[in-house]
């Protein structure tokens, strides 16, 4: 009769299994030797090794390291790499300098790749500031709205991102300052706070009880509509911010909005035009355009 | 035939056991049968259809590939013959590897290890490897001599011719598998005049490579050591699956013919097996069917075409090594009939989920949409104030065609009345209805936004349908997402 119990590795050898002479409560640890060709392979991973040490940067030295006979370092190969990405891109990025601003968002094929490539850049360089959807904080405004301080047509945007706003490095920079009323001195502190009355009502909020809102709408003619306008809709040539809609950049409250009349200023955006490729701002001025459908 | 067990004593003069063992060279010997036809037949099917495959041809129009089988890696596209798969799609390839799993699993249930036998390309290659070796050096005994004589002319000769075939073979299998990935007529001629991509040069070298080592060299070593299936078949299998099986209660006491003639003349009962050893010389894995069920068995059936040959010769009942059963064994033992039962709630399990998963990718099959809409929200941010009051929601929406042509949809938004819809650098809506254009076999990718006033009063997100409707075959996609408020974004 055959014998069940016994182990298959046994019957393969067809030869008697030594155990290992250990023993514990009477379990036996067989001795079954490993097949001798996976000895080989693991002298075969070890001179495998050693190949690393001639061809690769390897043993690290008092200053430096040794370089390897194949030459290879990470840096030439992400060199190599973005090499080969410039060229893979390059038929698109070509059509992208050729193709007029207005003219990308009606190609499928171009606006894909602007949007890709934009989007790209606008997470490495804006979106410090903007944050990473372009969804901005107090003082950054948001991009994926439809209100523009500096205008939201194509043009305007790609003027913005290669000059920049307040950056006196570059002569094309868009500038102006609002006053510091308050600070400097220009206006005492109870106009400004009817004058802070007057905007909050501009802008359809609500405004407190018995506040003077005609005193304030003197006040607002004589020192705010050069800028702002008489109606306080705003003027992008001077980046003046539209009083009368329901964005505001640096907070909707009172006190907000005492603070700006006190302290005036203005945000400050770097010139993007000596750092990036116009190809690369080109797609950035697009991507952000098509965020929320600009003007 | 009972192995003994020594112990290794540290402290007796007994040598330490070694810690490698060499392989033992097999040297199996040629049989006839039934199971050598059947494993003949299997392997010109199988094969046949592996290197012959990528060249049979399949119209799918223009502008798609004519090869019946084919992975595109680079357009990121599969074909079988009237089925095409993008990648999202990949769980079609989940289902298959299911539905493999599971006839593994039932072939087991039914027959053993029926795969590693027939079916597996280790056991189809070596088998093929091994046919050479014998037109080449000859049979068994031709081939022991050889190799335990000088190493002469003669015998380099031979090897080196032995070996070119195989390296032959092996070359053809790597090129016929790089053909599976481009279009195999254009792929032989690149191949041949050295227009072929490094990759494939590669590949075709790393497979020329395993299947020259492994059908060559390993052979019985992959089954051992390097599968896992015959340690996972050990755990699946029952006392109702065929397994190739020594019948001991027919065999035992086993004895030389001339002893047996003796034996039975003295009136004693004698076992039928003559020991003469021809089932150890044909197993390609040089096991002892004897010793019963066991790891390093393929159960390829070899071995009971070379008993039944003898037990022809020496005029005994053919079937003392034979496909069997545990509970038969048994049974005989105890004196009782053979039962077979291929139906048993582990084959009917397996069969179930084969049938089931099988259903489902059939069914989704027929029902697969020609075009896709899928739709993802703008994360930051989730909604956007808009001047006038106005809430604004963005999303990305990807519209994928997968026919062969050009299609037109009507695109349209629906679940939000009193809602504007835009997409970036498409005209504006006509009566709440955008017409969007997908060029052949593409997917195109949107920005859509939609615009309503803010109701402070809404509670819970507003659920939108991104519906495309293809007018001419009148099919519809829908894709699904939210818009958010300020007031429903709690």
């Amino acid at each position: 009769m055959m014998d069940q119990s016994k182990s298959s590795h046994q019957d393969h050898a067809d030869q008697a299994v030594g155990t290992t002479g250990h023993e514990w409560d009477g379990i036996q640890e067989f001795n079954n030797p490993l097949p001798r060709w996976w000895l080989y392979t693991f002298y075969a991973c070890i001179l495998w090794a050693v190949g690393y040490w001639i061809f690769y940067p390897a043993i690290p030295l008092l200053s430096g390291f040794t370089k390897g006979a194949f030459g290879w370092a990470s840096r030439t190969q992400i060199e190599i790499d973005m090499a080969e990405l410039k060229a893979s891109r390059h038929d698109m990025v070509v059509k992208i300098e050729q193709t007029p601003l207005a003219d990308i968002e009606k190609n499928a094929e171009i606006l894909s790749f602007a949007r890709a490539q934009g989007g790209a850049a606008f997470a490495v360089n804006c979106s410090t500031c903007h944050g990473a959807g372009a969804q901005g904080f107090k003082g950054y405004p948001n991009l994926n709205d439809d209100d523009w301080l500096w205008g939201g047509k194509l043009a305007d945007i790609e003027q913005t991102i290669t000059h920049g706003v307040r950056w006196d490095a570059d002569q094309d920079t868009r500038t102006s300052a609002m006053p510091a009323f308050g600070r400097d001195g220009l206006l005492p502190r109870k106009d400004i706070l009817v004058l802070a009355d007057y905007v909050m009502s501009l802008g359809g909020l609500p405004v407190e009880k018995g506040a003077d809102l005609a005193a304030g709408q003197k006040l607002f003619a004589a020192n705010c509509a050069a800028c702002h306008g008489d109606q306080g809709k705003g003027n992008q040539e001077m980046g003046a911010p539209n009083l009368t809609d329901k964005v505001w950049l640096y907070g909707s409250d009172r006190a907000s909005i005492i603070e700006r009349i006190t302290i005036g200023g203005g945000g400050v955006m770097p010139a993007w035009g000596n750092r990036l490729d116009k190809a690369t701002i080109k797609s950035l001025t697009v991507y952000v355009h098509s965020l929320g459908g600009g003007q | 035939m009972s192995a003994t067990v020594s112990t290794f004593d540290p402290h007796h003069d007994e040598p330490e056991p070694p810690l490698y063992e060499a392989r033992r060279q097999i040297y199996p010997q040629t049989v006839h049968g039934l199971f050598r036809r059947i494993k003949w037949a299997l392997l010109l099917i199988t094969l046949g259809i592996y290197y012959l495959l990528p060249f049979v041809r399949w119209d799918r129009g223009p502008g798609a590939p004519s090869q019946a089988v084919l992975v595109d890696l680079e357009h990121r596209r599969a074909y079988f013959f009237f089925i095409e798969i993008w990648p999202q799609e990949v769980y079609y390839l989940t289902g298959l590897l299911i539905v493999a799993a599971m006839t593994l699993f039932l072939m087991n249930a039914l027959a053993g290890r029926i795969w590693c036998g027939y079916l597996c390309p280790q056991t189809v290659w070596t088998d093929l490897f091994m046919w050479v070796e014998r037109v080449v050096e000859g049979d068994r005994r031709e081939r022991m001599q050889r190799d335990a004589g000088a190493f002469d002319l003669e015998a380099f000769a031979l090897k080196l011719l032995k070996h070119s075939f195989w390296l032959l073979i092996a070359w053809w299998t790597g090129g016929a598998w790089v053909l599976y990935f481009s279009d195999a007529p254009t792929l032989v001629v690149d191949l041949l005049t050295f227009q072929a991509s490094a990759s494939t040069y590669t590949a075709i070298f790393i497979l020329t490579f395993t299947t020259y080592i492994f059908a060559g060299w390993m052979r019985e070593q992959v089954c051992l050591y390097m599968c896992p299936w015959p340690r996972i078949q050990a755990a699946l299998t029952d006392e109702h699956a065929l397994n190739v099986t020594y019948r001991a209660d027919r065999g035992e006491q086993r004895m030389s013919l001339k002893k047996a003639a003796q034996a039975r003349e003295a009136g004693q009962t004698v076992g039928d097996c003559i020991d003469c050893n021809q089932c150890v010389f044909a197993c390609p894995t040089g096991v002892d069917i004897r010793h019963g069920s066991q790891l390093g068995c393929i159960q390829c059936g070899l071995c009971i075409d070379a008993c039944d040959d003898v037990m022809t010769k020496v005029g005994r009942p053919t079937g003392l090594i034979a496909y069997d059963t545990d509970v038969n064994i048994k049974r005989r033992r105890e004196g009782l009939p053979d039962i077979f039962r291929p139906i048993r709630w582990r084959t009917m399990l397996y069969v179930a989920l084969i049938a089931i998963v099988g259903g489902v990718m059939l069914w989704q099959l027929l029902h697969r949409a020609p075009f896709t809409v899928s739709v993802i929200h703008d994360r930051n941010p989730v909604y956007v104030k808009l001047s006038d009051g106005h809430i604004r929601n963005a999303y990305t929406v990807r519209i994928a065609n997968m026919l062969t042509d050009e299609r037109h949809f009507r695109f349209h938004v629906a679940g939000l009345a009193e809602s504007t819809v835009t997409i970036i650098g498409e005209d504006a809506a006509v009566e709440g209805v955008l017409n969007v254009s997908v060029g052949p076999d593409q997917t195109r990718e949107l920005r859509v936004l939609v615009t309503a006033q803010d109701d402070p009063q809404r509670r819970e997100p507003v659920l939108l349908y991104f519906e495309i409707k293809d007018q001419e075959i009148g099919r519809t996609a829908v894709g699904k997402d939210f818009f958010r408020t300020p007031s429903t974004n709690h």
